[in-house]
């Protein structure tokens, strides 16, 4: 028993979390009775005996869990091993549940634990669905309802598409380098394990008092610096998965600028370390400021500052400008991976070079600047300054110049090349082209002023929204799971299933989001339990779609982990592919490769006699000269 | 190597899709009825862009069909397709083209925000107050009378909103005049609408306001001038004090143009 208390693990981060939940009560409760105040506050913000526990718990937890271990030895002047790899790899699944250096099994803790909330999530959507399939009250009431929109939004944004992508990338990324690992592996793995206590704060809040938050995901004040306490279950969370978020983001630029294989020039990454290099320098630079905001309402709530308190000289609009200034580049954190996920696919089942390799790295630098520039799109009827508006909107606008160079430009890779649709992968990149486009042209339509003074805050921002994050991102995530499953679990997925899933679930999008458009423009607000009788066939009709969404996804599920188990051995490189991870074993050696890769072409050299992209270091003989020369450009 | 494709058919299929899908969107009004200046405007740039979307949405259709249609690997064909790593005019042409129709659309929509906006003489001033979870309406020309939950303006006059908010943020939505602005604690916010069509309509919350925010909705009535008058004069009650100084309290910052003399 001491012994599994002094060693990391579950038990010992059990125990970090509990005492560490017990001195923050502890603390609060002395301080309160030194200060002759009331032992316990329970106004509906405060409950400091609660938020301080919460604040400390999950540090308790990860400290006790062994992330902090070898830092802390080493800072204190204990004996570390720089090369101790005993917390590196799997050997069974019992490695996949403990703090892991590995990228590989980090990355697929990260994917398993993301689709975890997705399903948790998704059933939410479920519910809101039950509930407006009909006008009137049918399951739950509007405070619950308001609740399960807040979650429903916040477990998919924070905790599934934001970090799943991180999954991916940190499985797939280093291999397409050919690096042995990420830069910081210990950081890796702490940047994962902060990522499954952000979503119990969330899917937690339930339990408060008042219910879980329920002022949306965007949290405006000052609905949210008076909201019931589960709001700071909400402020908490937010903080351990942004700073999940930044770490990685770290992690992979330095991974990516100083562990490129030789000959790996910037020229020739291929496009989803591009993407997520674009990626990362958003999430740096732009989660601060969501942190911060939610810090700032955290303190409203519980100390009493003023920073959005209108009646002490707070400012109301300056939250919406700090907000956004993190959630719009959100939206690009959460579509820049899918993007080059999408040229991964289409160009190795198309078997063709990527049409306009550079055009297509400079357009994610492109949107990545300009990302930056256009958050008050989201307040044009917010109040704030009025001449703020028009430079936001032809910023906005101009966005999606470089959105379509990517849109054409897969188009054009399909052009001349022999393309395959065996696999669901490539369906979902397919369809993704054409989905993606409705997302755009809606967002379009949504930078223009005169526009969006009719439809934001309605129906038609949901179906914006999930055009973009459902038939944008997640189908780019479909397409990567499917892609990478075979390198990933060394078996081959059953495609069979994979097209029922790809069809039901591209039916089912269309289904649900197209008519949220059109009943938006006609006069539904978004965020209602109940609407008016008019809207109730359309609403009928959605929920029957969603319902149908739903149920495919069980497809999926299904098919993962029945292929995961018992699916046939897969080669290393079912897809013929051209890039470095292909080149190892499926899954790869523990380390990645036995011999360092040394890179000689770009990464899409399909159809161009003798190029290699990559060769092993025993290769050497065969190596071409130079760089083969660009044909064909007519 | 692109001069093998037949173009001139392409082009002419993305054009017989765009008009087949313009007609269709065009045919089927989208925002319901038209009930102030704003709103024949605003749905005049919806269509635009609708023509406008349509036609990308065909190139994307035409371009990526073609594709499967004729580029699609025979069953067996393990080979690569043709070595091309890009097309500078092509790849040009996709920028430049998209970056005229946008700026074009930012251009006619910025025409479009000033005319919607244009204040004019004689406009009417009404207060809008807002708190969770009902709306009620002051009248300052016509002595500081209150209107609780059902708001009348008279047709054909400019009407300035001056929005002020209790509470927490809510937002002032009337769909048949296509405006809609948030009311936010401590400030002022504006809103113009010249309504042209008489008639009831329904004033919506549109924005999270808590759990009575669906049903936080208020009467709107479009009348003759003179009955208007006869309406606003017949009002007993005034507007109360603590919303009175919710007035005072609040910092007019919006909608200050920038350079147009500041504080």
């Amino acid at each position: 028993m001491v012994a599994a208390i002094k060693r990391p693990g579950w038990i010992r981060g059990g125990v970090g979390a509990l005492a560490a939940a017990a001195f923050g009560f502890g603390l609060v409760i002395a301080l309160r009775a030194i200060s002759g105040l009331p032992l316990y506050q329970t106004e509906q913000t405060g409950y400091p005996h609660v938020v301080v526990p919460l604040v400390l718990a999950p540090l308790g937890f990860l400290a006790g869990f062994g992330c902090f271990d070898y830092w802390l030895r080493w800072a204190a002047g204990m004996p570390t091993i720089p090369d101790d790899h005993s917390q590196h790899g799997a050997k069974s699944w019992r490695d996949y549940f403990r703090f892991n250096t590995d990228h590989k099994v980090i990355g697929i803790q990260y994917i398993c634990t993301t689709f975890f909330f997705f399903f948790v999530g998704g059933l939410m959507a479920m519910l809101i669905r039950a509930e407006l399939a009909q006008p009137g009250t049918q399951i739950v009431d509007a405070a619950q309802y308001n609740s399960l929109f807040s979650t429903h939004a916040v477990l998919m944004i924070f905790v599934f598409v934001i970090p799943v992508f991180a999954g991916i990338a940190n499985y797939v990324l280093p291999l397409m380098i050919g690096a042995p690992d990420m830069a910081f592996p210990r950081l890796n793995a702490l940047s994962f394990w902060m990522l499954p206590l952000a979503g119990l704060l969330f899917i937690g809040s339930f339990l408060a008092p008042g219910g879980a938050f329920d002022a949306g995901w965007t949290g405006y004040a000052p609905l949210s610096t008076g909201a019931p306490l589960g709001q700071s279950f909400f402020n908490l969370g937010v903080q351990f998965a942004g700073a999940s978020s930044i770490a990685t983001a770290l992690n992979f630029l330095v991974t990516i600028i100083t562990m490129r294989a030789p000959g790996m020039t910037f020229w020739r990454m291929p496009l989803l370390v591009w993407a997520n290099l674009s990626t990362s320098l958003l999430v740096v630079a732009a989660t601060p400021f969501i942190a911060g905001a939610q810090f700032m309402v955290l303190f409203d709530r519980i100390l009493h500052t003023n920073f959005f308190q209108f009646a002490a000289g707070g400012d109301v609009i300056s939250y919406q400008h700090i907000f956004w200034f993190y959630s719009h580049p959100a939206v690009y954190i959460m579509m820049l991976p899918g993007f080059g996920i999408i040229s991964e696919v289409i160009s190795t089942h198309a078997r063709k070079p990527i049409f306009g390799y550079r055009l297509m790295a400079l357009a994610l630098i492109g949107i990545v600047v300009l990302s930056y520039s256009v958050w008050a799109h989201h307040m044009f009827v917010a109040g704030m300054f009025s001449w703020l508006r028009v430079p936001m909107m032809i910023t906005t606008l101009l966005i999606a110049v470089p959105t379509g160079i990517k849109i054409f430009s897969w188009l054009g890779t399909l052009y001349f090349g022999k393309i395959h649709t065996y696999s669901t992968a490539m369906l979902f990149a397919l369809a993704f082209i054409v989905t993606f486009t409705i997302g755009g042209i809606s967002g379009v339509m949504l930078g223009m002023v005169p526009i969006d003074i009719h439809v934001s805050d309605t129906y038609f921002i949901v179906a914006h929204i999930h055009f973009v994050l459902f038939g944008g991102s997640v189908f780019t995530i479909f397409a990567g799971i499917y892609h990478w499953f075979p390198k990933m679990t060394g078996r081959m997925y059953d495609e069979r299933l994979g097209r029922v899933h790809f069809w039901g679930t591209l039916v089912c999008t269309w289904g649900t989001f197209i008519p949220m458009h059109w009943i938006g423009m006609d006069g539904m607000p978004r965020r209602v339990a109940d609407y008016a009788a008019q809207f109730g066939d359309w609403n009928l009709l959605i929920s029957c779609f969603a319902f149908g969404l739903g149920a495919v996804q069980l497809v999926f599920l299904y098919n993962m982990i029945v292929s995961w188990r018992f699916g046939p051995r897969a080669e290393a490189n079912p897809w013929r592919a051209k890039s470095i991870e292909w080149l190892v074993s499926s899954p790869p050696p523990i380390f990645n490769f036995d011999e360092i890769p040394r890179v000689v072409g770009g990464p899409y050299e399909f159809g161009v006699p003798g190029a290699r992209h990559a060769i092993m270091a025993g290769e050497g003989a065969e190596v071409p000269a130079a760089e083969p020369s660009v044909v064909g450009s007519t | 190597m692109y001069g093998r494709l037949p173009i001139a058919k392409m082009l002419a299929a993305t054009v017989a899709l765009t008009a087949a899908i313009s007609a269709v969107m065009l045919s089927i009004n989208w925002d319901g009825q038209e009930a102030s200046t704003a709103a024949p405007k605003i749905d005049d740039l919806l269509n635009v862009m609708i023509v406008l979307s349509s036609l990308v949405f065909s190139l994307v259709l035409v371009m990526l069909f073609y594709a499967l249609w004729k580029f699609k690997a025979k069953p067996g064909d393990e080979s690569d397709g043709e070595p091309i790593h890009g097309n500078t005019r092509l790849e040009v042409a996709w920028t430049l083209i998209p970056t005229i129709i946008v700026l074009f659309g930012g251009g006619y929509s910025w025409k479009v925000l000033n005319e919607i906006e244009e204040p004019v003489k004689g406009a009417l001033t009404v207060d809008v107050f807002s708190q969770q979870y009902a709306w009620s309406f002051g009248y300052p020309e016509n002595g500081g009378r209150w209107s609780q939950g059902e708001l009348h303006v008279p047709l054909d006059r400019q009407v300035q909103f001056k929005m002020h908010s209790q509470d927490v943020i809510h937002s002032f939505w009337v769909p048949e005049w296509r405006i809609k602005k948030d009311n936010v604690p401590g400030i002022t916010t504006t809103a113009t609408v010249t309504p042209d069509r008489l008639g009831a309509f329904q004033l919506i919350c549109t924005e999270l306001c808590g759990f009575g925010h669906a049903s936080m909705r208020a009467k709107v009535v479009v009348e003759p001038p003179a009955k208007f008058e006869e309406w606003a004069s017949g009002l007993k009650e005034r507007i109360p004090q603590p919303l009175k100084e919710s007035i005072k309290q609040d910092t007019e910052t919006n909608p200050v143009q920038l350079g147009a003399g500041g504080a």
